[in-house]
């Protein structure tokens, strides 16, 4: 198990999302850097994946830029070693488990626990399919980061219960994307089914883009993963650093009037 | 198989292949439908609406016809030709929509989508969604859209609405995500009726159940005809669904050889190929575990073949098990030899059969010479090929008016 229970102590955690090799690797480090600088509290990092079943445009057109950079498994490593080299946030991937599968599920993890990655959120191993990839990432400290979804029904304490790290709560049907309708009621009485269980925090993430939207979030969850509004601020270019660092520090500000 | 249903995991796995790897979003959507499926797949009414629109909506059974003349030319094998591109629609893809959507009505869903490569499959679901006035939204990459023009425009005529997928490599693949991506934002009146023998439980078991009747029907049909089961069953294979359907029955008969012929493209050993079997490794990907083309990272491969409906870097489940075994064997025919068998074909039987199905009838004519006159060989014709008459006066560089 990692450390990453302790990051939401006393707080509500920030967790932004960006894409590995979006355009290129220097970017992606210095991206991680500035979101770490500004208030992330743990980043989750995109390993592209050629067909990307639970995201939205942004993020698909942002696995193209990684692509065209020749991203693959090895270059996301060599990201993930010079962020190390300046910096120990919490990161945690988020990837397609195709990916891990055939890297190998034991050195996949064991280049993991080097890395000082502290969780895998995989939107295509619900619980049933984890039990291939659990024996190593326990092995090696990775916690396996479920997602529950407005679906998930009587799943939801099942999931729960299984939990480390933190659980990723969908907001919404369908893939990632900037959304404004987000169903506060259905996600509290989630969110209270989930604390009942367990003492796993819980994140909300999937069409978040406004810092009046995560506040309102942050009210009723432990964390707010923001994923597609920020790869946008990557892909619009322009002074990505600064808009990043603005954006983030807003994010930030409007989650912890509330904590 | 029993043999290889008991050593499964569980009814979702055959070995180590299917399963279930789908967002968390879908898995209760997935458990209703096999709940549904399990309910009512041996219920008296809901066979009887099955057979009943496959007999007098669909045109079944199905030819088995004996073609004499091209046995007679290739002097070897006796060759059964099982005549899916007589059915309703002109592809077994009717038998499979059929049964689904008679699971979707009863789970009371009143949209239909699906994912669609040559267009058959579209077509079908498009059919039978206009007979059960239900809504039905159609998914097809625009490569796939481009060279299948005249069943894009047959699913309008049925009251369908097509979207061109423009992401990725803009065929099948391409079509099944987008499916899945507007199936997870919209489970609560909408089925997705799967078109081959892939994606998660409980689909690929769904696909073999409702397309089995190929088999069941092609078994009595050689009984009859020759007092014996025969000796080679051939068919091609996409995702596998028509290949799956005509193996059903034999898969326990093991003096039956099980024939699979997959689209080489421009050569199994070229990158312009969807020899899956032949080329591909155990992968993750539409919510199966299965045989993939992909690169070593786990990137799955843009992939090549003339026909639309065999332009699949994966396959069922059930094949990928089928094929470990050894109790199929699984071939590559290039686009050449499948143009060579669309003519022939035509020229020797008269039948104008799917650019999909020529590649089993390609292997048909390696096959038929090296076996002798007392063996028999049943092949599956899946489809008719008049979709494909444009694009393969292209590719002989004729140009036709469309
Ligand atoms: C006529 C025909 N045959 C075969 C196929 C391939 O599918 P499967 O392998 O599922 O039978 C298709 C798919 O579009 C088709 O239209």
């Amino acid at each position: 198990m990692s450390n990453l229970k302790e990051v939401f102590a006393n707080k509500k955690a920030f967790i932004p999302f960006v894409v590995a090799d979006d355009p290129d690797i220097e970017t992606t480090v210095a991206n991680v850097l500035t979101l770490a600088q500004n208030g992330a509290d743990i980043v989750e990092l995109g390993i592209p994946f050629s067909d990307p079943v639970a995201d939205g445009p942004v993020i698909q057109k942002a696995d193209l830029r990684a692509f065209k950079a020749d991203v693959n498994t090895n270059v996301v490593f060599e990201i993930v070693e010079k962020i190390r080299q300046k910096s120990s946030v919490p990161i945690v991937f988020l990837t397609y488990l195709n990916i891990p599968f055939k890297y190998g599920y034991d050195k996949f993890c064991q280049r993991c626990q080097e890395l000082d990655i502290s969780g895998l959120v995989i939107p295509d191993a619900p619980i049933e399919e984890q039990c291939e990839l659990k024996p190593y990432a326990e092995k090696y400290g990775v916690d396996l980061i479920p997602l529950i979804a407005p679906t998930s029904a009587d799943r939801i304490e099942k999931i729960a219960q299984s939990a480390t790290g933190f659980i990723y709560v969908v907001s919404s049907l369908g893939v990632t994307g900037v959304r404004d309708e987000l169903a506060i009621q259905q996600l509290s009485e989630t969110i209270e089914r989930i604390k009942k269980v367990t003492d796993v925090p819980a994140a909300i993430g999937f069409g978040i883009h406004s810092s009046e939207q995560a506040g309102k979030l942050a009210t009723i969850a432990d964390g707010i993963i923001i994923g597609s509004a920020v790869v946008q601020i990557v892909a619009d270019g322009g002074d990505v650093q600064k808009n990043l660092g603005e954006y983030a520090l807003s994010i930030k500000d409007a989650i912890s009037v509330k904590a | 198989m029993k043999e290889m249903q008991k050593e499964a995991k569980d009814v979702s796995h055959y070995g180590e292949f299917g399963g279930q790897y789908i967002p968390e979003t879908l898995m209760n959507e997935l458990k209703n439908v096999a709940n549904a499926y399990n309910k009512y797949k041996d219920d008296p009414d809901f066979l009887k609406e099955l057979h009943d629109l496959l007999n007098n909506y669909a045109n079944r059974p199905s030819l088995l016809y004996y073609a004499d003349k091209m046995t007679k030319d290739l002097g070897g094998a006796k060759i059964y030709l099982k005549r899916e591109d007589l059915n309703h629609t002109g592809a077994h893809k009717i038998n499979n929509v059929i049964g689904q959507a008679l699971i979707a009505k009863r789970m009371g869903k009143t949209r239909l989508i699906a994912e669609t490569g040559a267009g058959q499959h579209g077509v079908a679901t498009a059919t039978i969604a206009a007979l059960f006035g239900m809504k039905c939204e159609i998914f097809m990459g625009k490569v796939d859209t481009d060279r299948q023009k005249l069943n894009v425009y047959r699913m309008q005529l049925l009251g369908a609405k097509v979207h061109p997928i423009t992401s990725g490599s803009m065929v099948l693949k391409d079509a099944v995500n987008a499916a899945l991506q507007n199936w997870a934002s919209r489970i609560d009146d909408t089925f997705y009726v799967l078109g081959s023998a892939v994606g998660p439980y409980p689909f690929p078991e769904m696909v073999h159940d409702f397309q089995s009747v190929i088999s069941k029907e092609s078994k009595a049909q050689i009984l009859e005809a020759e007092g014996r089961l025969p000796d080679a069953v051939v068919a091609c294979v996409g995702g596998g669904s028509n290949a799956i359907g005509s193996f059903a029955e034999y898969i326990d008969d093991k003096d039956v050889e099980l024939i699979g012929c997959e689209a080489a493209g421009k050569g199994v050993d070229t990158d312009q190929t969807a020899a899956t079997i032949e080329r591909g490794s155990v992968g993750i990907f539409h919510g199966m575990k299965s045989l993939f083309l992909q690169n070593d990272d786990g990137q799955i491969d843009q992939v090549y073949s003339i026909s639309a409906g065999l332009d699949y870097p994966g396959v069922g489940p059930e094949h990928a098990r089928l094929a470990e075994l050894k109790r199929a064997k699984y071939v590559g025919i290039t686009d050449d030899e499948a143009v060579n068998a669309f003519e022939y074909i035509a020229k020797t039987e008269g039948i104008i059969a799917a650019i999909e199905s020529c590649h089993a009838l390609a292997y048909v004519m390696k096959l038929a010479p090296t076996m002798s006159k007392d063996k028999i060989i049943i092949c599956t014709v899946s489809g008719r090929g008049d979709k494909d008459v444009a694009s393969i006066a292209k590719y002989r560089g004729v140009d036709i008016d469309e």
